[in-house]
């Protein structure tokens, strides 16, 4: 299968749902000519004309507002925030407003589709506001799907089912993935949201992540594969709603488990997931269930400080090693 | 008057069953029998029936905490709206939305939000939505002098300005943002002024003058209607009531109090009937009564309904079908 990149993959399903839909439109800073800060939108301005690729002020409520009035009129809208860490200038309309429109006016709006894609994560050297993984805060707030694709085929698949999808949808792209190629099939497909998938089979230990996390994780399965460890690993792919099931059954076989995740240790996704394990596998569990997160402090910027900070193989190399005991 | 006899009555039975209808949940807030608070608009039903008599059908209007009169100027059930705000299954958002959430989609009418700013933001997307469709209805988003100090006022209507989408923003100044009165909370006189900020036209109307405002609408919507780009008018009015029923308004002086009180809309309403010989007195007595008999029967409905069942806790917050392509 022919290899692309994870920002081509993103790309590819943004162009092929604009070429079925007339409705599908994308807007924010930069995504016109500029092509997008981080290039993913690039040439989508050129073969769908102005009035499909728009560019915006610097306004993020502006532009989720405008996302959020069109969907009711039954546009399509796809925003893009340059970074998720903008989310904070706007997150009345990712909590309180797209969320809640359907259920507060008892289902009079039907569809709300809206993507809200944005990028996530460190490891650029841009400290402590360009940088940070805050999709913990988005699983708190009910009516709103969290999506953290991980692989090409992922990302091309994921967002290819958020663009069919009818809610509001928070895509979040990791910024160090955008160059990771891998294979991605060139027609359409789905792949479905809810749905974690298991990356790596194994028996003796369930390794649990998301985006860049899981190559990082994959890495250490290998590391423990050379130890004669069978570690089996969950890419979760969709934070909100999760995948209780595929969780449960793997701890129930391999008796151990770790969690982890880029953000910071506290609350979030893996304290989520840890929740999720004890309540389904509580007495199925052969050692407490360990996390491995971001330490609890600011990103910072210089390098030595941002690596130290953030959690790498090493971490998650020795949290598998407790666990295993 | 270029309206016809029929309409102008219409206006006047309209504005005397919103005075009506706040009265009422005034009595009901006394009696203890109201859940939660309410924001009631008495001595505003000259704009709510201005606003609405001006615009077409298919036009939408998105307004405020303040604004029940706005929904039933447009011709929503007073039944369920009474229902709504009595928490019960029969109201508008099946009592999952309240006094503040009340909306009207059937209507063109998005209703209340319960954040001050981003009905403005919102109001562009369907505003977006409607100059793609290409027949010439607009987008109106009222909203208070408070709201007009939120940074999505500027947000919201510099990018209207931008894409020169069919916006008519209309800022209702009652001088008062809860207890904060207008002259300290803002250092120009007219919130219209800011206009020019945006290269778009800006007015200052008197608020409690029907027939004022009737026309300044009717005359601004079409030009927006032309594809000329938004418009700011402010209408100048006051509360009669605190900005909670119940709240004993201490920041004003009894003397204010006594001064707004002149002002009264349906008394004017009623001179400029009578002096014109449109209607008589009886007429206008008639017309009374029959909206005191429709209120009971307002009242009646939302005794009568029942509070949603338990489920109702879970539905209406994810649309579950995917869309086919």
């Amino acid at each position: 299968m022919r290899e692309i990149t994870y920002a081509e993959a993103i790309r590819e399903a943004l162009r092929q749902e604009m070429s079925l839909d007339d409705n599908v439109f994308i807007f924010g800073e930069d995504v016109g000519q500029f092509g997008g800060c981080f290039g993913v939108t690039a040439g989508l301005y050129e073969e769908f004309g102005p009035e499909r690729v728009m560019d915006t002020p610097i306004s993020e409520s502006a532009i989720l507002g405008a996302a959020l009035g069109s969907a009711l009129m039954g546009l399509r809208p796809v925003p893009e925030l340059m970074f998720s860490d903008f989310t904070t200038v706007c997150f009345d309309y990712l909590t309180n407003q797209a969320p809640k429109v359907r259920y507060m006016c008892g289902g009079q709006v039907e569809k709300l589709p809206m993507v809200v894609r944005t990028t996530t994560g460190g490891w650029i050297r841009a400290a402590g506001q360009h940088s940070q993984s805050l999709e913990g805060w988005f699983t708190q707030v009910p009516g709103l799907k969290v999506v953290t694709p991980a692989t090409p085929h992922d990302a091309k698949g994921l967002l290819t089912a958020c663009l069919r999808d009818n809610n509001p949808i928070l895509y979040l792209e990791h910024k160090v993935l955008y160059s990771v190629s891998g294979p991605v099939p060139e027609e359409e497909y789905i792949v479905p949201l809810g749905q974690a998938e298991i990356k790596k089979e194994g028996t003796d230990v369930t390794l649990i992540s998301y985006s860049l996390m899981l190559n990082k994780t994959l890495s250490v399965a290998e590391q423990l594969a050379a130890d004669g460890i069978s570690a089996e690993v969950i890419d979760l792919r969709t934070l909100s709603p999760l995948d209780h099931d595929t969780l449960a059954r793997s701890v129930q076989k391999t008796h151990k488990a770790v969690v982890i995740q880029e953000a910071v240790e506290v609350g979030g996704v893996a304290a989520q997931v840890v929740k999720s394990l004890v309540d389904s596998s509580f007495e199925y569990l052969d050692a407490p269930i360990k996390t491995v997160a971001a330490c609890n402090t600011v990103i910072p910027f210089s390098p030595p400080l941002e690596d130290a900070m953030l959690p790498n193989e090493e971490k998650i190399l020795a949290a598998a090693k407790e666990v295993l005991g | 008057m270029e309206l016809s006899k029929e309409k102008l009555l219409d206006m006047y039975k309209t504005m005397v069953s919103i005075r009506e209808f706040e009265q009422s949940l005034s009595e009901a807030v006394t009696a203890g029998t109201l859940p939660g608070f309410v924001h009631l608009g008495i001595g505003q039903e000259a704009i709510h029936v201005g606003v609405t008599t001006a615009l077409r059908p298919t036009d939408w209007v998105s307004s405020t905490h303040r604004d029940h009169g706005m929904l039933l100027a447009r011709g929503a059930d007073i039944k369920r709206m009474r229902a709504e705000i009595f928490g019960k299954v029969t109201g508008y958002c099946k009592g999952k939305g309240g006094s503040m959430h009340l909306a009207a989609f059937d209507k063109g009418a998005p209703g209340c939000n319960g954040i001050l700013g981003p009905s403005q933001t919102i109001n562009n997307g369907i505003a977006l939505a409607l100059k793609k469709r290409g027949q010439g209805d607009i987008a109106v988003v009222v909203f208070g002098d408070g709201a007009a100090h939120r940074g999505e006022f500027h947000e919201a209507l510099n990018l209207a300005a931008c894409w020169k989408l069919p916006v008519l923003a209309i800022c209702v100044n009652n001088q008062y943002a809860i207890s904060v009165c207008f002259d300290d909370a803002c250092a120009i006189e007219d919130i219209a002024a800011r206009s020019s900020g945006y290269g778009i036209p800006g007015l200052v109307v008197d608020g409690n003058d029907v027939m004022a405002v009737y026309e300044a609408i009717s005359e601004t919507a079409k030009s927006i209607r032309e594809d000329k780009g938004p418009a700011l008018l402010e209408l100048k009015t006051r509360r009669f009531k605190g900005h909670f029923e119940g709240d004993p308004q201490s920041y004003k002086t009894p003397e204010e109090v006594a001064e707004e009180m002149k002002n009264d809309p349906i008394p004017l309403f009623v001179k400029q009937l009578l002096e014109q010989e449109i209607t008589t007195e009886e007429t206008l007595k008639g017309i009374d009564d029959e909206v005191k008999k429709e209120m009971q029967e307002a009242i009646e409905f939302a005794e009568q309904s029942d509070y949603p069942p338990l489920e109702e806790i879970f539905t209406d917050l994810y649309y579950e079908e995917r869309r086919n392509v």
